[in-house]
C-alpha cells in the first residue's frame, strides 16, 4: 500500500461516509422511488394454499376492469418464463425441480405467485386481483423434514418420486485429511450426541423488494433492489431467452440485503415479461407481508451431532448428520448453503476426525437460500454449543476446553480436517482481550455466589469463538463444488483529464459503505484527495463485469482488484512521467501522488499533471495509448478467515424464564481495517441479527402450511429496546491472501453471537439440570426447560 | 374525492384525494415526497414516520384527509437550526456517529428522534431505546442510532441555551 509521507494514510481512518448525504436528506434513489412516464403498476396474486393443483384460472374479468392494462396467469407466460435458475447443483444426481416464476399447474407453498395484473396504479392492480378466479384442488402438505423423508410421505414434486434433493458427504478419512469418525466413536472416552435445530429465519431487509423495467426497442433496463445486478442480468437472459446484451440491470440504492436479495426472484422475471408483453414500463413493489411469505428464508436445519473426546478435554472427532430444508424449490444457491457450512464444522479447532453428511429435503414451504453468514452460523452454533457441552461433561471451564483444542498462533498456516488452509489467525490474542474486557473471572465469581445463595435470577456466561470463510471465492474451488460461476472480482480505475478519479467496482453494496472505503483505498494508492474519487457500481452498463456483493467478499476480492488496477495506473503514469521529466523510468519514484526524479529535488510531476498530459496526448512516449486508466480482475488464491471471541453475560429469571443480556463483548479479527467506524457498525448489526436468532425470530408455519409469522407483529425483529449496548474491539492479524490484508466483516457478528447468547442461557440454568434450550429462547421455552429438568430430577 | 389542504415542508398543497388514501401514499405519489418510505403494512416498522403538527406519526396509519389543515414535516423538510452546514442537528448526528448503513430506516428513525427530543430534550439511553421502539432498523443494531440521538440532544440543548430556535423542526 502506498503510505505517503506528508499526508496521513486514508486507510485506517474513520472517514465519515460519502453515501450518507442523500440518505439523511431523503434524496435516495430507492427502486420504488423511480417513476417512468407511462409506467404501469403490477400486483401479484399469491397462493393462499401451501399445496394445491390449479385446475382452472381465469384472468379475463380482471383484465376487463377499468384501469387494468393486462392480466396474466402462469400458463399465459409459460412459453417465455423458463425456469428460475439454481446455479449451485452440488451433486451430479441432485433433484432440481422446475421452478416457474408464476406457478403453472401446481402451487407448492403459501404465497407462491399465481397471476399478475398490470394497471394504471397500484391500488387498481391490487383491487383487480380479487377478480381473478382460481380453482385449487388441495394436495397434502408436508412441512416437517423428517416426515418428508419417510416412506409414503406426500411428495412436493410428484414427478420426482422423492422429497430428497441430494446427499452430500465429506469424510476426512476418505479425503485423507484426517481420521475416521467411526473409529473415534469406537475408541472414545467421552461421546456426546446432541440434536440442534436451526429454526427458519427471514432475512427481513428493511426495504421491500422492488423492481422497475423499462422496455426500449427490444432492449430492457431493469432497476431492482438486488445485491447481484451482474449475476441477475446473466440469469435473466438464461431464464427468459432475452439476449444478455439486450439487458441492463441497475441496483440503485438498496435498503439492506443480508443474503435475502442474493436471488433471481420470480417477481423480477414476471416484471420483465410483463414489460415485454405490454411494451410499457412496469413497477412492482412487494408489501411486507408478501416479502415475509415469498422472499426466500434462511437457516432451517436439523443437526444431529457426535463429538468424541478424551477425558482431558482433547476432542478426537466430530460427526454431523444434517437435514437441510430446501423448501419447495431450489433458489439461486439453495443447495450450496449447507455445503458452505461443511467446511466450518471444525471451526477454529484441530479436530482429528470429521464427517459431514447432509441431505437436502423438499417441503411445501418457501424456499431457503442465503441469509447472513449462510451455512457458517449454523455450523458455528453446533460446534460452539458442543464445546460447552463437553466442558460441562468434564467439569472444565468452557474457555479451557477451547484453548485445549484450537489452532495456536504458531501453527498457521494450518490445513484443517475439512481441507481448508487457514492463512492466518491469532485466537489467543482475541480471546485474552475479550476475557479481560468482559471481566470473565469476576463474572464467574459472581455467578458462583448467586448459585450458592440460590438467587432466583441466575447469571450465565456464554462463550463463542468462531472463524468463517469469507472472500468468496477462489474460482477453482467454486468449480470443484459445482457452483456455476467464478469468484473473481473486477475493477476499472480511470484518471480523468482534470485529475479526478472514477473507479468502477463489480461489487454492489447495500449499506456497507463501499463509496467511502473504496475512496480511502484509491486515495492512498494514487495519492489523490479522498474527495476526488468517485465510486461507480451496481449498473451493468457502467460496471460491465462483476460478481456482486455477498459472503463478505467485496473488500477482500473487489478491493483487491481495485488496488491492482490502481497499481497499473501508476505504472502507466510513471512511463509518461519519465518521458516528461526526461529520465529513465527506473529513476522515477512515486510518493504521495507525485512522480519525482530520484536525487533531483524539484524535478517532479503530480499524477494530475500526468492525467492532463495523457488526455491532451500532445507528447506521449512512443506507442503509449492516450488514456490513464487500467482494469484488473482478481481471483483469490484462498478464502479469508476472520475470527474472534464473543462473550455474553445474561441474567435469567428462573421463575419467569425471562432472559436479559447484561453485557456483550466482541473482539473480532477482520485483518487490516480500512475504516474502523464502518467495521464497528457492521459488527453491531451482525451481533443484533445473531441475538435475534437466539432470542426472538422464528418463521413458523401452521399445520396447513400458512406462515403464521407473516407480519412484523408476529415475526418480531428486535427493536432498540430489546437489545443491549455492545462493547466491540479488534485484534488485527492481516490476511495473507489479498493485497489489502483484509478478511471481511459483514457476517462475523451474526455467526458469533447466536451461540454466545444460547451458551450463556444454558450456562445460567445448567445447575438446575438444563442442558439445552431450543431457539429462539423465549421466556416460555426457558421456563419449560427449567420445569422439565426439575420434573426429570424428581 | 375529498378536497384537502396540507402544508408539507413549508409548502401548501391543495388536492382532491380518495378518502382511502393514506398520508404516506399522498406524500409519495401525489406530492413526490419520496424521502418518506414504506417498510411494512402493519404500522410496525416506523420507516414512514413524519411529524404532523409537530408530533411523530406513522404516515401509513394516517389518512390523507386526516392531515387536512395540518402541517406535515418530512425528512425533506428538516431545517438546520444552527450553524450546521445545512443539516439539521439530528441529520448531522446520524452522519457523524455512523447511525445508518443502508439508510432505509433512516428518514423515519430521524423523524422519530425529532419527536422524542421534542418531548424529552435530555433522554438517557433507556429512554432513547424505548422512545425508538416503534422504528425497526435491520442494519445497525441500534447502537449508533442511540449515540446519534444523544449527540443531537446535546447539540439542541446547547442551541436552546444559546437562545436560538427551540422547536426541533418547523
Ligand atoms: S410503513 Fe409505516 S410503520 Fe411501516
Ligand atoms: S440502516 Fe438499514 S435498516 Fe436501518
Amino acid at each position: 500500500m502506498t503510505v505517503t509521507s506528508d499526508r496521513p494514510a486514508e486507510v485506517g481512518m474513520a472517514r465519515l461516509r460519502k453515501e450518507d448525504e442523500r440518505l439523511i436528506t431523503g434524496r435516495t434513489l430507492w427502486t420504488d422511488n423511480i417513476t417512468i412516464r407511462g409506467m404501469v403498476h403490477l400486483a401479484i396474486l399469491r397462493s393462499p394454499m401451501a399445496h394445491a393443483r390449479i385446475t382452472g384460472i381465469d384472468t379475463s374479468a380482471a383484465a376487463a376492469l377499468p384501469g387494468v392494462i393486462a392480466a396474466f396467469s402462469g400458463r399465459d407466460l409459460a412459453d417465455e418464463q423458463g425456469a428460475l435458475p439454481c446455479a449451485w447443483p452440488v451433486t451430479d444426481d441432485i433433484v432440481t425441480p422446475d421452478h416457474p416464476a408464476l406457478a403453472v399447474d401446481e402451487v407448492r407453498f403459501a404465497g407462491e405467485a399465481v397471476a399478475v395484473v398490470a394497471a394504471r396504479d397500484q391500488a387498481t392492480a391490487l383491487d383487480a386481483l380479487e377478480a381473478i378466479d382460481v380453482d385449487y384442488e388441495p394436495l397434502p402438505v408436508v412441512l416437517d423434514m423428517e416426515a418428508a423423508l419417510a416412506d409414503g410421505s406426500p411428495l412436493v414434486h410428484e414427478s420426482k418420486g422423492t422429497n430428497k434433493s441430494y446427499t452430500w458427504i465429506f469424510d476426512s478419512a476418505e479425503a485423507g485429511t484426517g481420521g475416521s469418525i467411526d473409529d473415534a466413536i469406537a475408541e472414545a472416552e467421552v461421546h456426546l450426541s446432541r440434536r440442534y435445530v436451526q429454526q427458519r429465519l427471514i432475512p427481513a431487509f428493511m426495504e421491500p423488494r422492488s423492481v422497475v423495467v423499462e422496455p426500449t426497442g427490444g432492449s430492457f433496463t431493469m432497476w431492482s433492489a438486488t445485491q447481484i445486478p451482474h449475476i441477475l442480468k446473466l440469469m435473466l437472459a438464461l431464464t427468459t431467452g432475452i439476449p444478455e446484451h439486450k439487458l441492463r440491470v441497475v441496483a440503485p440504492d438498496v435498503g439492506g440485503g443480508f443474503g435475502g436479495k442474493l436471488q433471481v426472484t420470480p417477481e423480477e422475471v414476471i416484471a420483465l415479461l410483463v414489460a415485454k408483453r405490454t411494451n410499457k414500463p412496469v413497477k412492482y413493489t412487494e408489501s411486507r407481508s408478501e416479502s415475509l411469505q415469498a422472499a426466500h428464508h434462511g437457516r432451517d436445519q436439523i443437526q444431529q451431532l457426535d463429538l468424541t473426546a478424551r477425558r482431558d478435554g482433547t476432542v478426537t472427532g466430530f460427526g454431523v448428520k444434517l437435514l437441510a430444508n430446501m423448501g419447495a424449490y431450489l433458489g439461486l444457491v439453495t443447495p450450496g448453503i449447507p455445503i458452505l457450512g461443511a467446511f466450518m464444522f471444525n471451526a477454529i479447532y484441530k479436530f482429528p476426525a470429521y464427517r459431514f453428511d447432509c441431505t437436502g429435503v423438499f417441503t411445501t414451504t418457501a424456499w431457503t437460500d442465503a441469509y447472513r453468514g449462510a451455512g457458517r452460523p449454523e455450523a458455528t452454533y453446533a460446534v460452539e454449543r458442543m464445546m460447552d457441552e463437553l466442558a460441562a461433561e468434564l467439569g472444565m471451564d468452557p474457555m479451557e476446553v477451547r484453548r485445549k483444542n484450537w489452532i495456536t498462533h504458531e501453527e498457521f498456516p494450518f490445513t484443517t480436517v475439512a481441507g481448508l488452509t487457514y492463512d492466518s489467525g491469532n485466537y489467543e490474542a482475541a480471546t485474552d482481550q475479550a476475557m479481560s474486557t468482559f471481566g470473565y473471572d469476576e463474572l464467574r465469581r459472581e455467578q458462583a455466589e448467586r448459585r450458592d445463595r440460590g438467587d432466583p435470577v441466575q447469571l450465565g456466561i456464554g462463550v463463542s469463538t468462531y472463524t468463517e470463510m469469507c472472500g468468496l471465492a477462489p474460482s477453482r474451488v467454486l468449480g470443484a463444488l459445482k457452483y456455476a460461476a467464478g469468484g473473481w472480482e473486477h475493477a476499472d480505475v480511470r484518471m480523468l483529464a482534470s485529475g479526478k478519479v472514477e473507479v468502477v467496482t463489480g461489487t454492489s453494496p447495500h449499506g456497507q459503505g463501499h463509496d467511502t472505503a473504496w475512496s480511502q483505498i484509491v486515495a492512498d494508492q494514487l495519492g489523490v484527495p479522498f474527495e476526488d474519487v468517485e465510486i461507480l457500481h451496481g449498473d451493468t452498463r457502467t460496471s460491465v463485469k462483476g460478481m456482486d456483493t455477498y459472503g463478505s467478499r467485496s473488500l477482500s476480492v473487489g478491493g483487491a482488484a481495485t488496488v491492482m488496477a490502481c497499481q497499473r495506473v501508476v505504472e502507466k503514469a510513471k512511463k509518461v512521467a519519465a518521458h516528461m521529466l526526461e529520465c529513465s523510468e527506473d529513476d522515477v519514484e512515486f510518493v504521495a501522488g507525485t512522480f519525482k526524479v530520484k536525487g533531483s529535488p524539484g524535478s517532479e510531476k503530480t499524477i494530475q499533471d500526468i492525467a492532463l498530459a495523457t488526455f491532451a496526448a500532445h507528447d506521449l512516449p512512443e506507442g503509449f495509448e492516450a488514456s490513464l486508466d487500467a482494469s484488473a480482475t482478481f481471483d483469490p488464491e484462498n478464502f479469508s478467515y476472520p475470527h474472534g471471541t464473543h462473550l455474553c453475560a445474561v441474567e435469567v429469571d428462573t421463575e419467569t424464564g425471562m432472559t436479559s443480556i447484561r453485557s456483550y463483548v466482541a473482539v473480532d479479527d477482520v485483518g487490516h481495517v480500512i475504516n474502523p467506524m464502518i467495521v464497528d457498525g457492521q459488527v453491531h448489526g451482525g451481533i443484533a441479527q445473531g441475538i435475534a436468532q437466539a432470542l426472538y425470530e422464528d418463521a413458523i408455519y401452521d399445520a396447513e402450511g400458512n406462515l403464521v409469522t407473516g407480519t412484523f407483529v408476529d415475526y418480531t425483529p428486535p427493536t432498540a429496546a430489546d437489545l443491549p449496548a455492545f462493547t466491540t474491539s479488534r485484534t488485527e492479524t492481516p490476511a495473507t491472501t489479498n493485497p489489502l490484508g483484509v478478511k471481511g466483516v459483514g457476517e462475523a457478528g451474526t455467526i458469533a453471537s447466536t451461540p454466545a447468547v444460547v451458551n450463556a442461557i444454558v450456562d445460567a440454568v445448567r445447575p438446575m439440570g438444563v442442558t439445552d434450550v431450543a431457539m429462539p429462547c423465549s421466556p416460555e421455552r426457558v421456563w419449560r426447560a427449567i420445569q422439565q429438568a426439575k420434573d426429570g430430577a424428581r | 374525492m375529498t378536497a384537502i389542504s396540507v402544508t408539507v415542508d413549508g409548502v401548501k398543497y391543495d388536492d382532491d384525494v380518495e378518502p382511502r388514501t393514506l398520508l404516506v401514499h399522498h406524500l409519495r405519489e401525489r406530492l413526490g415526497k419520496v424521502g418518506t418510505v414504506v417498510g411494512c403494512d402493519t404500522s410496525n416498522c416506523g420507516a414512514c414516520t413524519v411529524l404532523l403538527d409537530g408530533h411523530g406519526v406513522k404516515s401509513c396509519s394516517v389518512l390523507a384527509v386526516q392531515a387536512d389543515g395540518k402541517v406535515v414535516t418530512t425528512v425533506e423538510g428538516l431545517l438546520p437550526t444552527g450553524e450546521n452546514g445545512g443539516l439539521h442537528p439530528v441529520q448531522k448526528a446520524f452522519h457523524e456517529t455512523h447511525a445508518l448503513q443502508c439508510g432505509f430506516c433512516t428518514p423515519g428513525m430521524m423523524m422519530a428522534a425529532c419527536d422524542l427530543l421534542n418531548e424529552n430534550p435530555d433522554p438517557d439511553e433507556r429512554e432513547i431505546r424505548e422512545g425508538l421502539e416503534g422504528n425497526l432498523c435491520r442494519c445497525t443494531g441500534y447502537q449508533n442510532i442511540v449515540r446519534a440521538v444523544e449527540a443531537a440532544a446535546a447539540d439542541l440543548r446547547e442551541q436552546r441555551g444559546a437562545g436560538s430556535k427551540t422547536e426541533v423542526s418547523s
